[in-house]
């Protein structure tokens, strides 16, 4: 029975949809979305509580967090993270801005309900912006590097350092 | 007209944000290519290895004091967002009561027991534990539950009257068993492989064994079983584990022109103990002439001793007698953490944790990247 009422409910979300598509990117429901639940439906439910465990690592991995929002050209584009906060937003921006071919940088919480952050990045003419994100998140592997050994370092120096 | 490269002065100059009597300036940063015609200021990773330091104040198990030097504000506030909200602990997340007669209620209970911070043996809780994630289907919530998800605890409590108190005894402790239910009252239940991680000295138990949870009367009885389940800060502040990280940025005093004889007594008042040491004028200074010490020999005179311990009240600026004597500042690239830890983590750990957390992020959202545009 509660398999007809999830079918049942389905087409009407479908029509609230279509009226939707004037409301903003981040708003409009994911095709994707749909076909997972239709996925669900036809699968043995103990089939599907077994494949969930054994792929519950890989799939965290698999799922593209990181989108070209539209409307991008290779010099000037916005991309939207997807459960990322101003933790990463904030470090990311600053460090693309230290990219001398970067001519702006920026990012955004569209919304607090949203766990959204968009980076907005322009460069010169010689490189892209996806380049210029790229390096960024290279830069910050290294600063967390330098980070990290330094913190280490003025640990054993002070003495009572209790080891982690 | 050639570019001259900014001298060490101006250098300093530009990481001080300027405290004034209402107002902040120069409060964000321009160290970015573009800012300063001339200047490369861009990403330089030998650059920052040069100019980065870090310094430690104190470091005791649950309360480490440090500064990171050279390092800008949106870095170090990650680094402080990261040891609040995403370094994982273990918690009570469910409670199932069999029994309650308290007089606490259940919900009150639960919440009571939520917050409770747990320690466990180091290589269980980061590389055995894994996330337990509700599943979609409601009705599968029992085929969820495993040994590498969820750590099973009990707490089984009955206060009875003490037959061997004295009659006369009114101190509840002694003249009941059970009075006080404590978090040591709490039992862990090692299911699966649990017992070969979370053994002897790695057992799962409470930081701190004196937790008051509940108290009863004799006749009243808990009786319940919980789950506890891994979980980071962002999700619900027990699973932080720190009760405060936080960083300060290091306070500057100038002061411009000398403060002397009374003044300076005044003055040392004006900040919180140790900051201004008072000294006297020496022979050299006094002779020198324009320096504002000529025929104050032998006086008592402010000095700056240790601005770390301001407060940065701004009191000074409140009197006249210090006008244009003296500047408030704040260093921009100089953060002072106090990083104070709930328990089930070590202070400096938590610190490298978050740094690791951060790599880790922007390794993944690499991948991440990458994969978007193939």
């Amino acid at each position: 029975m509660p398999r007809a009422k999830t079918r049942k409910e389905e087409p009407a979300e479908a029509e609230s949809d279509i009226a939707m598509e004037e409301a903003p990117t981040s708003h409009q429901p994911e095709a994707e979305e749909d076909n997972m639940s239709v996925d669900q439906d036809d699968n043995d439910e103990a089939g599907a509580a077994n494949e969930e465990e054994a792929e519950e690592e890989e799939e965290e991995e698999e799922v593209q967090r990181v989108r070209l929002l539209p409307g991008s050209t290779p010099t000037a584009a916005s991309f939207e993270f997807l459960n990322e906060t101003h933790t990463l937003g904030n470090a990311l921006r600053y460090i693309i801005m230290k990219n001398p071919d970067v001519e702006f940088c920026a990012y955004a919480i569209p919304h607090p309900s949203e766990p959204k952050m968009n980076v907005r990045i322009q460069t010169f003419e010689g490189t892209t912006a996806i380049q210029a994100l790229e390096k960024g998140l290279r830069d910050l592997q290294d600063l967390c590097d330098i980070v990290s050994d330094k913190f280490i370092d003025a640990r054993a120096k002070f003495g009572e350092g209790v080891s982690a | 007209m050639p570019h001259k490269p900014p001298t060490k002065e101006e250098l300093e100059r530009r990481k001080i944000v300027g405290i004034h009597e209402e107002t902040v300036r120069d409060v964000t940063s321009t160290d970015f290519p573009g800012h300063y015609p001339g200047e490369e200021h861009s990403w330089d990773i030998d650059a920052f290895r040069r100019g980065f330091r870090v310094e430690f104040h104190q470091n005791a198990p649950f309360e480490a004091s440090f500064s990171l030097i050279g390092v800008d504000a949106s870095i170090a506030n990650a680094f402080r967002r990261i040891m609040i909200a995403d370094i994982p602990t273990l918690a009570i997340e469910t409670v199932f009561i069999n029994n309650n007669t308290s007089v606490i209620q259940d919900e009150v209970l639960s919440h009571r027991l939520g917050l409770i911070p747990f320690k466990a043996g180091h290589e269980g809780l980061h590389k055995f534990l894994k996330w337990w994630r509700k599943p979609t289907d409601e009705s599968q919530i029992n085929n969820s539950y495993f040994d590498f998800n969820t750590v099973s605890l009990r707490l089984e409590v009955k206060c009875e009257h003490n037959e061997a108190a004295s009659p006369n005894e009114t101190d509840p402790k002694k003249l009941y068993h059970h009075a006080h239910v404590y978090a040591s009252d709490i039992e862990f239940c090692p299911v699966g492989r649990q017992d070969k991680y979370f053994s002897g000295a790695d057992s799962i138990a409470p930081v701190n064994p004196d937790i008051l949870i509940a108290k009863l009367r004799p006749g009243q009885e808990i009786s319940l079983s919980m789950h506890m389940h891994k979980g980071v800060g962002s999700d619900h502040a027990k699973f932080s584990p720190v009760a405060t990280a936080s960083y300060r940025l290091m306070p500057v005093i100038r002061i411009d022109r000398p403060i002397l004889g009374a003044d300076a007594e005044m003055f040392a008042r004006c900040f919180p103990p140790g900051v201004i040491a008072i000294d006297k004028v020496s022979h050299k200074e006094a002779a020198q002439k324009g320096s504002g010490y000529e025929g104050h020999e032998g006086e008592a005179k402010a000095v700056v001793a240790d601005p770390m311990r301001d407060t940065v009240s701004r009191e000074c600026l409140r009197h006249a007698e210090f006008k244009d004597k003296v500047t408030l500042g704040r260093r921009r690239d100089h953060f002072i953490y106090l990083v104070e830890s709930a328990g089930q983590w070590q202070s400096d750990a938590i610190f490298l944790e978050a740094v690791a957390h951060l790599k880790k992020r922007a390794q993944d959202l690499e991948k991440q990247v990458v994969n978007m545009v193939r």
